[in-house]
């Protein structure tokens, strides 16, 4: 399929997921199905460094939460804001986060590239931490409008609509990069990086522009939390959930495809969600434990891997 | 004939080992050069200061009037200096096709001038491509489905696919057997006539002596020879790196 037919398929797909929630009408089912929706969003982010790329980022927590955090700063500022220029603006700061952090960590490959994402991690959460206007350590109040702009109802069906929107341009960009020449050298550096080179594939400026991408994803994606939780602080902002989720759905799903996050996204996270109601809350880092380790044995490739022709 | 590569007091440091040191070469438009030494000699090294995958501490690299010293690989392979790894480096995830596909979109169509070739183009020339090198019902596998061999075949298809004009070959044939061995001979001398300039490193003698116009010597970092192929196999200093005195 081409890129337009494609878009309006996801489009309409999109419209028919939210024509489903508005019939059924229960907040909770908005809620849940919000949380998806980001990881869809946030894996697929991830993986656009991660899975095309082949660089393991494991400070996603930094720039969901550098997203997060500029909400609560709009927020404090111009409240008026409409919710979509807010995400558009977290997109931007933690795109530009990742910029830089590519500029300063890609000279390192492998394991201490992640080391370094890592540390970013945790310098950001210092850091946010230490500034008082944003709440500090004791947190941010948002206030949740009661109804939803545009479309009536509850709010938070309006956060679950931008939610989806965000997911659809996410979904687009991700499978028009696998089919472009950007695509191509993403997966030439993966492969063998000095070969890419030697193959006339800019590699810094590719990985720039992977690292710039996948961050202002991940901002995007933690962008609207501020209105669906209400109350941030660092602890929740900088979960550890986030990470080890937006790394474990795609390689639960497959890596290689646009396709594997949602896979991933849709059964990590539906799971989670099903426990968390069912038995507890605690329990579905546990199941992310279990399913990352089987995976990794059985099913290397992924869920979407298991699917496609043997070569 | 003008010089295509100027290698001028070209030095390179390891730690404390010198691995190249002051290195003069030239080579001419055209031209067949091949490049020999004992293990450890420095062709690699020198290989990989001309093609900047790694970056040389003294002297300069010219190539076609230009100098290239800072330069990093790829611009260099726009440039139009491409080469082959001695230990072959297929791009493992991605079918022989797709392997050629890479140097195609991110040389040749970068070079453009706004000439950038569409998919089936791109298509057509990789099965060329892997049909010169004998590779074309492969097109579709990937690179862990070849033997060593094809996988040398394939580093030189790749290196080809980026339209070079001068072309470095580090040890293509090694391993490969006497049938073979003639075959990418004729296919370095094809890519000759077509007017790409040749530097081929390469331990077989036969093949070195068939294909070189002119043979340099590299020994311990240091050129001791460069003229006639059969005067420098001749000359009583290569035959002592090669057989000890």
């Amino acid at each position: 399929m081409r890129g337009v037919p494609f878009i309006l398929c996801l489009i309409a797909a999109a419209a028919v997921i939210f024509a489903c929630g508005r019939w059924i009408n229960n907040s909770y089912a908005f809620f849940a199905a919000y949380v998806v929706v980001q990881y869809i969003v946030l894996g697929t982010a991830w993986n656009i460094l991660g899975g095309y790329t082949g660089y393991v980022n494991f400070g996603v927590t930094a720039f969901f939460a550098i997203g997060a955090y500029s909400t609560v700063v709009l927020y404090k500022l111009v409240p008026a804001l409409p919710l979509p220029v807010m995400v558009l603006i977290g997109g931007v700061m933690a795109g530009l986060v990742g910029l830089g952090t590519g500029y300063l960590t890609l000279r390192l490959r492998g394991v201490f590239f992640s080391i370094a994402t890592l540390a970013l991690a945790v310098v950001v959460q210092t850091l946010i931490t230490n500034w008082d206007f944003v709440g500090g350590a004791r947190g941010a109040y948002v206030l949740r409008p009661r109804v939803a702009p545009l479309i009536g109802g509850e709010y938070v069906q309006y956060l679950f609509l931008v939610m989806l929107g965000l997911c659809v341009i996410v979904l687009a960009t991700a499978r028009a990069i696998e089919r472009s020449a950007l695509g191509y050298g993403f997966t030439a550096i993966r492969d063998d990086e000095a070969a890419a080179e030697a193959s006339g594939v800019p590699t810094l400026k590719l990985k720039l522009i992977a690292t710039t991408l996948s961050g202002g994803f991940m901002g995007m994606a933690g962008a609207p939390l501020p209105y669906y939780v209400t109350y941030l602080d660092p602890a929740s902002g900088f979960s550890l959930n986030y990470a080890v989720n937006a790394i474990a759905m795609p390689l639960i799903g497959g890596m290689n495809s646009w396709v594997g996050p949602i896979v991933g996204a849709v059964l990590v996270g539906g799971l989670q969600e099903y426990l968390r109601v069912t038995i507890s809350s605690a329990v579905n880092v546990l199941v992310v434990g279990v399913l990352l380790v089987v995976f990794v044995i059985a099913a290397p490739q992924g869920i979407v891997g298991l699917f496609q022709r043997k070569k | 004939m003008t010089a295509m590569l100027h290698v001028e007091g070209l030095g390179k440091r390891f730690g404390g080992f010198v691995a190249l040191d002051s290195i003069e070469l030239e080579v001419q438009d055209g031209e067949r050069l091949g490049l020999i030494g004992p293990n450890g000699s420095g062709k690699s090294t020198l290989v990989n200061c001309i093609c900047g995958t790694l970056q040389n501490e003294t002297g300069s690299v010219r190539f076609a009037g230009q100098a290239l010293d800072g330069l990093s690989a790829h611009e260099r392979t726009r440039r139009g200096l491409a080469r082959s790894f001695q230990l072959p480096r297929p791009f493992g995830s991605l079918s022989l096709m797709d392997n050629l596909r890479i140097p195609i979109l991110y040389t040749v169509n970068a070079r453009g001038g706004g000439k950038a070739i569409g998919n089936e183009a791109i298509v057509a020339r990789c099965r060329d491509l892997l049909g010169e090198v004998g590779l074309a019902a492969k097109a579709d596998r990937l690179p862990r489905d070849l033997t060593q061999i094809e996988m040398r075949k394939l580093e030189l298809a790749r290196a080809m696919a980026a339209e070079p004009k001068l072309l470095i070959a580090d040890e293509v044939m090694a391993g490969l057997s006497h049938n073979e061995v003639d075959e990418i001979i004729a296919l370095l001398i094809r890519l000759n006539d077509q007017g790409v300039t040749v530097i081929m490193i390469e331990h077989i003698m036969r093949a070195v002596m068939e294909v070189s116009q002119r043979l340099a010597v590299l020994v311990a970092g240091r050129k001791i020879a460069d003229g006639a192929p059969k005067d420098v196999v001749r000359d009583p200093e290569v035959v002592k790196a090669y057989l000890g005195e």
